[in-house]
């Protein structure tokens, strides 16, 4: 029970955080409505509504590397993570504990570009709400392990959406066809397979990423 | 084969087959495969000639698998077992990969080219994979040299190697799931889709192909550890 106890205690730290010095979310949800302001004006007049649908997962993905660029940076700068990984806790629980909070303001930034998104373009099926919250796992639990790579390297920012868009085309893949395809189940489905493979592989190998 | 062998001999005391004698295989083994698909196997009746850079693309696409894969075993030995040679090995190894992964695209957009009329068809899965591969090695790249060397980057680099191979045949599943089929397909469940002298020549060209890249990794491996040792003695 201690490790669901750390992996508490340090989720509840980042969201604290966050609620005190409001960093992370406010630009996340400022920078998702301008992308569909400037959606549609990139979009030609009278495109079909799978294109905006499709245009959707991109600013998903966008957002979700803001959010997973600014997630480290935090223990960056306060060397929090040399502490972190000193402490007599798993180091698996690190990352699954900022993955949590990573996608909790994900999930509060789509809470609110969802209806943006309706009331701009057009409804959000069940199906794609769906496959936006299996894609969330996805994206969080890959992009936060990116996340404190990339935090550890000369290049920081510029590094991570090039580790994490090739990664992340089976999620697009996966999101795009529950939210456009007749039958989504098998899309759902291989969200399902994409996030299972990868958090296991997360949080299998996280301890090498922060231990030398 | 040493690849097979490696499972069971630790690296250290694998018997090692002299680089000359590798090089002098592997161009033995190229020009028969060479004569092979210029000069014996018949010409293809749909494709004609143009077929024949089927020996190549196939081959160079199954060696550039088996490269990536070969980087992600070496990867999982320096994690798993701190093996202190692994590191320099998985990277070689994915270097040629990605070499092979290149020649992938340049051959398969010929061959759309001809058979197709276009140079680039997001219809065509192993292109789109190979595609996606590209970007995700060329980004292994990007990773391990922005970061200094020393144990941090060896395990940055395994840990992304390892994210490779399971990215490989999610992706395929992912395009498969994305298109429509126009691809080829020669291999079936019930075996190869060909006989005679066709089989014969990929697989002397399959087999060439092999042992030119572990040739050319065991040269760049070579090469690396020199240098490596150069810059150890410059600094004692």
């Amino acid at each position: 029970m201690t490790y669901v106890a750390d992996v508490g205690a340090l989720a509840r730290k980042d969201l604290l955080l966050e609620l005190r010095a409001r960093d992370t979310l406010p630009a996340m949800l400022l920078f998702v409505v301008s992308v569909f302001v400037v959606f549609h004006f990139t979009l030609p007049a009278h495109s079909s509504d799978l294109a905006a649908s499709g245009l959707l997962w991109v600013a998903i993905l966008f957002t979700a590397l803001l959010g997973l660029g600014r997630a480290f940076v935090a223990e960056r700068e306060q060397r929090v993570l040399d502490g972190l990984v000193l402490a007599p806790c798993d180091r698996s629980a690190i990352w699954l504990a900022k993955g949590i909070a990573t996608l909790a303001f994900l999930v509060a930034a789509e809470i609110v570009a969802l209806p943006v998104f309706a009331l701009f373009f057009h409804g959000v099926s069940a199906a794609t709400v769906g496959g936006i919250a299996l894609a969330d796992v996805g994206i969080c639990g890959v992009g936060t392990f990116l996340g404190a790579m990339a935090v550890a390297t000369r290049a920081r920012d510029l590094l991570l959406p090039l580790l994490f868009l090739p990664l992340a085309i089976p999620i697009v893949v996966g999101g795009v066809g529950a939210s456009t395809a007749a039958s989504p189940g098998r899309y759902l489905g291989f969200l399902v397979l994409y996030d299972a493979l990868f958090c296991v592989l997360c949080w299998a190998s996280f301890e090498y990423v922060v231990t030398e | 084969m040493t690849h097979a062998r490696a499972q069971f001999v630790p690296v250290s005391r694998l018997p090692r087959i002299s680089l000359p004698a590798l090089a002098g295989s592997s161009l033995v083994l190229v020009t028969l495969a060479l004569t092979l698909i210029f000069f014996v196997v018949p010409n293809d009746a749909n494709q004609g000639f143009s077929q024949r850079i089927f020996y190549f693309h196939v081959s160079i696409a199954i060696t550039a698998y088996a490269c990536f894969a070969w980087g992600a075993w070496k990867a999982l030995r320096h994690l798993w077992k701190h093996d202190p040679r692994a590191d320099l090995e998985s990277y070689v190894a994915v270097h040629q990969g990605l070499i092979f992964g290149t020649l992938v695209l340049a051959t398969g957009s010929i061959w759309a080219k001809i058979s197709w009329g276009h140079w680039w068809l997001w219809s065509e899965d192993q292109l789109v994979l190979f595609l996606v591969l590209f970007l995700f090695y060329a980004a292994y790249f990007m990773l391990r040299f922005s970061v200094d060397p020393g144990p941090q980057q060896a395990n940055f680099s395994a840990v992304y190697a390892l994210f490779g191979v399971v990215l490989i045949p999610v992706s395929f599943a992912a395009i498969r799931l994305a298109k429509n089929l126009i691809h080829p397909v020669v291999f079936t469940l019930h075996g190869p889709n060909f006989g005679g002298w066709i089989l014969v020549t990929y697989c002397v060209a399959q087999a060439a192909m092999l042992v030119f890249a572990y040739t050319l990794y065991r040269v760049e491996l070579a090469g690396k550890r020199l240098d490596a040792r150069l810059r150890e003695l410059r600094l004692a």
